[in-house]
């Protein structure tokens, strides 16, 4: 977040508890990774170059006036100090131009911190249109093996992190340089010298520098792995708080957690052990060149009083100029002391654009085949032929699975978890291709008609319900574009949720909020029940559609779920065997095969597993 | 607030010999410009042994001033981590004991961010203010000071400039922090949007609605970056604005000076070390205005860890006397009891039943009926409103807490597995044998699937279990509510995913594997319940039908409904 960026290494750069602990493992990244996303980034940056250029001038441009600020100081106090009694015209000059200085460079750095802060909120705003974009387009296995919690964090997180680079190191960096070649110069131009107090100290503290960031980086890195590793804990635990309670184990929780708090803390302390060395010996190396100038400064200013040195020599130095010198070492030293902090960061910065880019980079859903048809008026005839299907190479999960559906009947799923019966809903919805076999639509193999036009011939409705951040409205519409609220009302009505809406106090434009405490889980269902019937479609999956509706409700529906399937060919998936001996032909999934099909008195008959299992129930 | 000080307590001793050492350092530090200034003044241009002599005295202050900054903040970090520790420590522990409505009220996410991200927040501020809280106001006084001895008029002219200083900090960031405040809540909404399409993917791919959802994501991410925007260029204006300020102060200095210098009033030596102190000064109140941001936002956290710690026992172990026992000698019995989580309407509504021990007890009823109400008054979650609940006739709240809860083994509704093994997960951190374990996961049908893993009992789960199927989940937590051998067994619809062989399967492992256990189940379907000893009907809260199965059939028309449509009534004529 711009928070840290924008404050100048305010409360920001201070090394903050959640963010660190979420911060991703820091692996090394390869020189040539590196060079791609430098890359990358910048071609971004290019995007918006009528922002990033004047940013860049006016960065140097305010730079060079707050280098030129010293300068004129020095001026008026020799002119103070002059022994003819005090120059007041030239002191005045001097003061007006220190003035303008100091105000136009502030008034150019804000502008500048508003273009790059503006620059990179485009760059951000669009990196997470596109990771968002990218994520509604991958496959749903994609979904089913990465944690939202992970996604989440690129989005937010890692993306932050790039934002607070790009808003504050790289103008950081560009005024380090300048400042540095800029105080150089100055400082040349008053005496050579003293520079070479610097060709001591300078490469001091470039080396102390290096081998305690070599040190403290693992440390760091560390402390943040263990710090993610509690929050992940405490958040585990924290969704566990009420069986904690009910079994009583309060104190083997809490004794837990604090082995994992002595850990990670354990960690802070050792990475700080170290780090905290670093300002006091920057601050000392620092001091040292001050003190070295000093002496020779005033070694240098003693023999140009006393007239040893020529006034022309370059060895020639007054007390103004001692007094700017030193002013201008502090200058060029700091930043010097800022670069391992700044690259610290940036490598931060880059392991994080890399975490999003891989995401934007992954493979989306195959492209539609370039002769697939568009599915138009479908009669509804599904044909599985000698499927086979893994999520993974080495698991197989279904296997030879070959069954018709014909237009307007109903095929009911039975089987015991685990079976494979949401994996033959996956293949249909073709969130998956078949590893073996095909599948048809009406005698066209799905890999040939567009998934668009696939998908829109089903309709769904899941075990998990889902619903969005929204009006009711908008939830029960989502299922078909530009429909009317009497539309939705009827669907509310047939679902047997209408009244129940109309009772609260904001009717249909109630809000669903994300906790969704204003409403049960069975209320929840029935509103996607009313979604599907407003979708009209030839095609009906129904996967555990009524698991959370009560009995007695689900009676009262049963008539509407039956108007909903009435001519539709249906794919039904229930452990309620009311529902499902109704079904036209009833097919029983075991460990990926189909162990017996047909209707539910043939199956009876046959005395296999579904009669088992159906008169389990009567034990 | 009071309560998190309170944690510094101990380290008050520590923290005075850290400060003490800091103060020495800082003021090595400070003597660095006093010498520099001196040395400009009187002894520049006269000696050189002198200025060799003044150059070492330099280098040995800021040699002193390093190593005890050093070993200051080496106190500081372990006393700051032994503070965060011990404050951690306590909330979480705290936040376990928290009784049910509190945590309703704190909220899950809520009291999860004060553990993680306030302390930090805290610890973050308690490590810095020892760290910088002496050097920034010692450098700041202590430059002031100096200033003032060597010239009191130039330095009246920089002091004022400071309340300035002051006042656009506090004022920018009293600003700025609704302003972030509304950037969280826009992320937030980001997030939201993000996390929702994460679980709706299906149904979004299914309806073909991307480009929806395309243009509902662009809303909240322009709104975010928009609301970014405009914090930025609001905190934005403090470094310039603190930068025009003190460079006002530098200007203002020489210009004086000039008059003073031609009147003899001051020398062009004490201008140089003035500048020299003014960076000092300016650098320690950026320090000290930084500190005052930091603060505001630590202060918030610690009001809110303060709240958590501060909450007062609600859950209290009452007296016979307030309490007294009962003359029913059933195992459970519910007198009269009636509840309602927000004091409005009643969610349980005048319920008595009594059980005798090892009897079952199956609840029946529509979602929202008051099911679960009913198990979290009999487990003392909440406290009821009117009546009382009995075991061995004794009323629950006069039982304390660890005894009621080994009374219990229980299997909820939303119950949650953690990252651990199959084993550890059913032992739940109490103390039983592995032999128990397994005979517990072999009534709770767990042990087949258990077994079928390689490394079986040590199979490790996901973080809450999300790599094993729905029913396996309910069949481990069985397991675990089994494994403690419990007086009470409470099976809150913990085999609805479980298809009906298998809960039959279990049904009839339960009876014969639990003579004198006494078992509570709340479901929905008839089958779980229909061999209980007494079947409770519930309606929005209260008792519709009580009895057993072939009487409510009867009796109770809802309860025939119900079963009716879930036994396939048709084929059983």
């Amino acid at each position: 977040m711009s928070k840290g960026g924008m404050f100048g290494g305010g409360p920001g750069s201070f090394p903050q508890g959640k963010g660190d602990g979420k911060r991703p493992d820091r692996k090394k990244l390869d020189k040539k990774t590196m060079k791609s996303i430098l890359w990358r980034l910048c071609g971004y940056i290019m995007n918006y170059w009528y922002l990033f250029i004047p940013a860049v001038l006016m960065t140097l441009f305010s730079n060079q006036l707050a280098l030129l600020g010293p300068k004129y100081s020095g001026i008026a106090i020799d002119a103070i100090a002059s022994p003819e009694g005090v120059n007041f015209a030239v002191v005045r000059e001097n003061i007006v131009k220190m003035i303008l200085c100091y105000v136009v460079s502030a008034v150019l750095s804000y502008i500048l911190a508003f273009l790059m802060m503006y620059t990179g909120q485009k760059i951000v705003c669009k990196m997470r249109k596109q990771l968002f974009e990218k994520l509604t387009s991958l496959p749903v296995g994609y979904f089913d093996t990465h944690p939202t919690g992970d996604i989440i964090s690129r989005i937010s997180y890692d993306i932050d992190t790039v934002n607070s680079s790009l808003s504050h190191d790289l103008v950081q960096i560009m005024t380090s340089i300048y400042t540095v070649l800029g105080s150089l110069i100055f400082m040349w131009n008053i005496s050579k010298p003293l520079i070479l107090v610097f060709v001591v100290t300078v490469p001091v503290s470039v080396f102390f520098a290096k081998y305690r960031s070599k040190k403290v980086r693992p440390l760091f890195s560390l402390r943040s792995r263990k710090l993610g590793e509690l929050n992940g804990y405490a958040e585990e635990m924290l969704s566990g708080c009420r069986s904690i309670g009910a079994y009583g184990r309060e104190d083997v929780i809490s004794g837990r957690f604090n082995d994992r708090n002595q850990d990670a803390m354990d960690a802070y302390y050792n990475a700080d052990y170290y780090g905290c060395t670093m300002g006091p010996t920057m601050g000392f190396i620092n001091n040292l060149s001050i003190s070295l100038v000093m002496m020779l400064g005033g070694i240098l200013y003693l023999y140009s009083q006393n007239g040893t040195v020529a006034t022309g020599s370059m060895f020639f130095i007054t007390l103004g100029g001692v007094a700017q010198f030193v002013q201008y070492s502090r200058k060029f030293a700091g930043p010097i002391n800022e670069f391992a902090n700044i690259i610290h960061e940036l490598q931060s910065a880059f392991s994080a654009a890399e975490r999003v880019f891989r995401v934007i980079d992954e493979e989306p859903e195959k492209e539609d085949d370039q002769n697939a048809v568009f599915l138009e008026n479908t009669r509804g005839e599904v044909c599985f032929k000698n499927v086979s299907f893994g999520y993974s190479q080495d698991k197989t999960i279904l296997e030879n699975v070959s069954f018709e559906a014909l237009a307007g009947k109903t095929i009911a799923i039975v089987g015991p978890t685990g079976a494979g019966k949401t994996t033959i809903i996956n293949l249909l919805m073709r969130f998956y291709d078949v590893t073996i076999g095909s599948i048809a639509v009406d005698n066209t193999d799905v890999r040939n008609i567009t998934r668009d036009s696939l998908r829109r011939a089903y309709t769904m409705v899941l075990q998990d319900t889902w619903l969005f951040c929204g009006s009711i409205f908008d939830n029960i519409a989502y299922g078909r574009e530009g429909a009317t609220i009497e539309e939705v009302k009827a669907a509310a009505k047939a679902a047997r949720i209408d009244s129940y809406i109309e009772s609260l106090p904001d009717g249909y434009d109630t809000i669903l909020t994300d906790d969704g405490v204003n409403i049960s889980k069975g209320q929840r269902q029935l509103i996607t029940i009313a979604r599907a019937m407003l979708a009209n479609s030839q095609m009906l999956i129904l996967d555990e559609a009524t698991s959370n509706v009560d009995s007695r409700t689900e009676i009262k529906i049963q008539e509407a779920m039956r108007e909903l399937m009435r001519g539709k060919t249906c794919f039904v998936i229930a452990h309620r065997l009311s529902t499902i001996q109704d079904a036209d032909t009833i097919m029983v999934v075991l460990d990926g095969k189909i162990a017996e099909m047909g209707s539910h008195e043939e199956l009876m008959k046959k005395g296999g597993f579904y009669s088992t299992l159906y008169n389990s129930q009567f034990e | 607030m009071k309560t998190v000080i309170g944690y510094l307590r101990e380290f008050y001793g520590k923290m005075a010999l850290g400060f003490g050492i800091k103060f020495i350092g800082t003021i090595a530090e400070l003597m660095l410009p006093f010498i520099l200034s001196h040395v400009l003044a009187n002894v520049i241009g006269k000696d050189v042994e002198e200025i060799i002599f003044w150059g070492a005295l330099m280098i040995v202050c800021s040699l002193i001033a390093c190593v005890f900054n050093v070993s200051a903040n080496r106190m500081a970090c372990k006393i700051s981590r032994d503070f965060a520790e011990n404050l951690r420590r306590d909330l979480f522990k705290k936040t376990l004991y928290l009784s049910a409505s509190q945590t309703d009220k704190f909220t899950i996410p809520s009291l999860e961010s004060r553990i993680t991200t306030d302390t930090y927040n805290i610890h973050g501020f308690v490590n810095m203010m020892q760290r910088m809280g002496v050097r920034a106001p010692i450098m700041l006084i202590g430059g002031i000071s100096i200033t003032l001895f060597m010239d009191a008029y130039l330095s009246l002219v920089m002091i004022a400039v400071l309340p300035l200083i002051f006042a656009t900090v506090f004022f920018i960031s009293k600003k700025g922090v609704p302003l972030y405040d509304k950037v969280q809540k826009c992320v937030d909404n980001m997030v939201r949007v993000v996390r929702e399409d994460y679980m709706g993917i299906r149904v979004i791919k299914a309806l073909s609605k991307s480009g929806y959802e395309h243009r509902r994501y662009d809303k909240v991410n322009r709104a975010l970056s928009a609301e970014e925007v405009h914090a930025g260029v609001i905190m934005g204006s403090v470094h310039p604005i603190m930068n025009i300020l003190m460079n006002a102060g530098t200007v203002a200095v020489i210009a004086i000076s000039s008059g003073r210098v031609q009147k003899g009033l001051s020398s062009p030596e004490t201008i140089i070390a003035f500048m020299q102190y003014f960076t000092h000064i300016s650098m320690s109140m950026m320090v000290v205005s930084r500190m005052f941001v930091m603060y505001t936002k630590s202060a918030a956290s610690a009001r809110r860890v303060g709240e958590v710690l501060d909450a007062p026992e609600e859950i209290n172990v009452m007296a016979k006397s307030v309490c007294p026992d009962s003359e029913n000698s059933a195992h459970i019995a519910f007198d009269n009891v009636t509840f309602s989580y927000k004091g409005k309407k009643n969610n349980l509504s005048n319920i008595s039943f009594a059980l005798k021990k090892g009897e079952s007890l199956g609840i029946i009823g529509a979602t929202g009926s008051g099911k679960s109400t009913l198990i979290k008054l009999l487990m003392r979650f909440y406290d009821v409103s009117d009546g009382a609940i009995y075991i061995n006739g004794e009323d629950i709240r006069t039982i304390e807490k660890a005894r009621l809860n080994a009374m219990f083994g229980s299997a909820l509704q939303q119950d949650f597995l953690y990252a651990d093994t199959i084993e550890e997960n059913i032992r739940f951190g109490r103390n039983i044998s592995h032999d128990d374990v397994v005979s517990a996961a072999r009534i709770a049908q767990a042990d087949g699937f258990i077994s079928k893993f390689s490394d079986g009992y040590n199979h490790m789960l996901s973080p809450h279990g999300t790599n094993i199927s729905g029913g396996q989940k309910q069949r481990t937590l069985i397991s675990r509510a089994l494994a403690g051998k419990p007086e009470i067994l409470v099976l809150d619809d913990s085999s609805s995913a479980l298809d009906y062989k298998t809960d039959a399967l279990l049904r009839s492992a339960l009876r014969e594997n639990l003579k004198g256990t006494t078992v509570v189940t709340v479901a929905q379907r008839v089958s779980s319940v229909k061999d209980c000893d007494l079947i409770i009907v519930l309606e929005e809260g209260e008792i519709i039908g009580m009895g057993k199965h072939d009487y409510l059939m009867e009796s109770c028309t809802p309860y025939k409904e119900i079963s009716d449509s879930q036994m396939g009534g048709a084929f059983v004529e």
